[in-house]
């Protein structure tokens, strides 16, 4: 066990290169780039044995990764926003075809106009994909996601593809110190893939040909079933790599101060971490508040955001995305699951920090006296200005 | 080699879905009869994607991955890396495309593969249409040729794709015709002892896309190419040779038959001969056809 300082994309380049994935294939795009630099790299000298192939889009690297996949090999690639929505096809491809796919995405806005900041609607455009969807708050927590998401994936339960998303600048360009095991540990944790299939001369089957509806209907199903089966699955490798590593961050979500909250904030990706020194200042001015840190958006923490529900029923939902025409996609998704289920539930939701806006812990806070001061609506977008 | 010594084994089984008179099945017949066992096909959204049969059952007996339209060459790509890795290059990575995945949706990946030297063997089987999705116009579709988005013949000549190829220096690249098995074969063959990109292209006479009786199939083949219409030949170590027939019309031995021949046996180019013959666009096609050879012969003699 060392500890590292390095920015989030290169963490998350050596975490990809302590899982040992045997085929590589990505494209360079801005704040993702140097995550594919720092495997290049790691290819180039020999510290990873793998292919890695210099695709001329993320298409054709999402493709490249399906392919290798479906040969039998462990694959990894990283993109963001345009990279990643040209991906889309692909991303739909690789979980039908129940591919155990390992991919960053360095959240993102979407142009025009050009912006290269963080935003999350890039990945939540893709939450109809069957892709499990990973939201970060910290170096570490890209660290261990990555490899955890290898374990998670290639259960024979789950075989579906992971995204793991870090914040644009917010995480990929910020150093921060991370404790890396040895290899040799992260090997006992994560032993080789073996796939369930592969294209074998051997044994010729066809793989993606016509499907009639009976049969793809549960195809579906069976989608469902294996993003169900996650959960558990999410719990188990979690709990594991605690007892192995010492380091934790949650499972499907992170409850931070919860116990007799009166207010609980819900939030993902690096806005989570800025909250909880919300908590922590609001609670100083004696106010009950907590946060229940989505780490999990697909599959949704349904169980675990009912449960707080039923024990605190004031929600601050923050969502760095916006489904146009809606509202923010976590918001929205809570409110769904809360419907009918748990009758007094008050869910505000805030729109903040979307093209990159800055969300403080002093924003977070006033999100919260908002609430508490009984000044909140269902959807608030949070510093217009 | 002669048809009678082709392998026996099969490996496009009875039970596939396609058109009788299918120039997708016949040529894939031969190529996989070359290749052998060892072979993974990559197949993107075409007509041999639809005519495999349908899930659980393939008519195809070699490991086979259907992908994207567009997708073909990158997945091919991510095939050939993971044999790598796996030690398994004696496995040879085919992809069979049609000429909308390869001419048109499916370049820029083909391009890139190519240009990152991707172990594989890439087949273009040119119907000359979108023939999947009802025979609409593509990048190869010939000049003046009906499709259902060309109602009064197409207004473009088609792109050559060979050329685009060879100017990525490719080690093998080759026209075929699903017409001349021996031929086909033996190309399939050569390309099994070279690493890196190899490319063939085979013309595909598809009955219901070309509007002719669906035994037709081989004699609309040996009409093309028995016409110059459809030049076979081989490009290897940087040079271009002709091969059969067309190497015949090369040397000025053969005769190309009259253009005609091949078109009014065709619904596709039937406007051009009624209710009068259209000599204007009849003479461009045989225009083309003469420039096309000009250019091809400047080729050869490099
Ligand atoms: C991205 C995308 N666009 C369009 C289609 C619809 N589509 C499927 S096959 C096809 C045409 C295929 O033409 P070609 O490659 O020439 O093969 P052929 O059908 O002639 O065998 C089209 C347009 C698709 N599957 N994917
Ligand atoms: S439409 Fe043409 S290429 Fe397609 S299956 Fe029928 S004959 Fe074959």
């Amino acid at each position: 066990m060392k500890v590292v300082i390095d920015t989030g994309n290169y963490i998350a380049a050596r975490a990809a290169m302590m899982a040992k994935p045997k085929v590589v294939a990505a494209y360079p795009i801005t704040p993702q780039t140097t995550i594919v630099e720092g495997i290049a790299k790691y290819v180039e000298n020999d510290e990873l044995d793998a292919e890695y192939i210099c695709v001329e889009s993320e298409h054709s690297a999402m493709s490249a990764c399906i392919g290798a996949a479906a040969t039998g090999v462990r694959t990894f690639t990283a993109t963001s926003s345009h990279g990643l929505l040209l991906m889309h096809e692909m991303l739909h491809w690789a979980a039908l075809a129940r591919l155990p796919i390992v991919m960053c995405n360095v959240n993102r806005a979407i142009g025009p106009g050009w912006n290269i900041w963080c935003d999350e609607n890039d990945s939540i455009a893709q939450r109809d994909t069957g892709w499990l969807q990973f939201y970060c708050s910290s170096n570490q927590e890209v660290f261990d996601t990555v490899i955890q998401a290898y374990k998670i994936v290639e259960n024979e339960k789950v075989l579906l593809p992971a995204m793991i998303n870090l914040g644009g600048f917010i995480l990929s360009h910020t150093s921060l110190p991370v404790r890396i095991p040895e290899q040799k540990e992260v090997d006992e944790f994560l032993p080789p893939y073996e796939p369930k299939w592969r294209l074998d001369v051997n044994h010729p089957i066809t793989h993606g040909n016509i499907i009639f509806p009976d049969d793809y209907y549960k195809i579906r199903y069976n989608m469902q079933l294996a993003q169900d089966n996650s959960r558990k699955i999410i719990k188990e490798v979690a709990r594991e790599w605690r007892e192995k590593f010492g380091t934790y961050h949650g499972d499907l979500v992170e409850e931070y101060r919860c116990d007799d909250a009166e207010l609980v904030i819900l939030a993902m990706g690096a806005i989570g971490a800025e909250a909880k020194v919300a908590v922590d200042k609001i609670r100083k001015n004696g106010l009950k508040v907590g946060l229940l840190r989505i780490r999990a958006f697909r599959p949704f923490p349904e169980e675990e955001i009912i449960g707080m529900a039923k024990k605190c029923n004031k929600l601050l939902v923050i969502d760095r995305n916006i489904s146009v025409g809606n509202e923010g996609a976590l918001a929205g998704e809570t409110r769904a699951c809360l419907k009918d289920r748990v009758e007094d539930a008050n869910v505000y939701g805030f729109i903040a920090g979307l093209g990159g806006k800055d969300v403080t812990y002093i924003d977070i806070e006033k999100m919260c006296k908002m609430v508490i001061d009984g000044k909140a609506g269902r959807v608030e977008w949070y510093g217009l200005g | 080699m002669a048809i009678k010594d082709f392998p026996i084994e099969e490996y496009v089984l009875p039970g596939n879905a396609a058109c009788p008179g299918c120039p997708s099945t016949m040529g894939l017949r031969t190529v996989l009869k070359a290749l052998g066992k060892k072979t993974i096909l990559t197949i993107p959204a075409c007509c041999t994607a639809v005519i495999q049969s349908w899930y659980p059952y393939t008519s195809f007996n070699v490991p086979t991955l259907n992908i994207a339209f567009e997708a073909a060459a990158s997945a091919a790509s991510g095939i050939a890396a993971a044999l790598k890795k796996l030690g398994e290059e004696d496995i040879n990575v085919v992809v069979w495309a049609g000429d909308g995945g390869t001419y048109d949706i499916g370049l820029q990946a083909l391009s890139g593969a190519i240009e990152r030297q991707t172990n594989f063997l890439y087949i273009c089987y040119n119907n000359q249409i979108y023939s999947n999705t009802g025979i609409q116009r593509s990048g190869a579709t010939p000049y003046a040729a009906w499709t259902t988005t060309t109602v009064k013949g197409k207004k473009e000549f088609r792109k050559d794709i060979g050329e685009i190829i060879i100017a990525h220096h490719v080690p093998y690249a080759a026209t075929a015709c699903v017409s001349y098995p021996e031929d086909l074969y033996n190309k399939v063959k050569k390309t099994m002892g070279i690493r890196g990109p190899k490319y063939i292209e085979i013309l595909a006479p598809c009955p219901p896309g070309w509007r002719f009786s669906m035994d037709k199939t081989v004699e609309m083949g040996k009409l093309a190419v028995e016409t110059g219409a459809w030049i076979l030949y081989e490009y290897e170590n940087g040079k271009l040779s002709f091969n059969g027939i067309s190497k015949s019309i090369a040397e000025g031995k053969y005769k190309p038959k009259p253009v005609e021949d091949w078109l009014k046996l065709q619904g596709r180019f039937s406007h051009l001969f009624k209710p009068e013959k259209d000599i204007v666009r009849i003479n461009a096609i045989k225009d083309h056809i003469r420039d096309t050879w000009e250019h091809y012969k400047k080729l050869a003699s490099l």
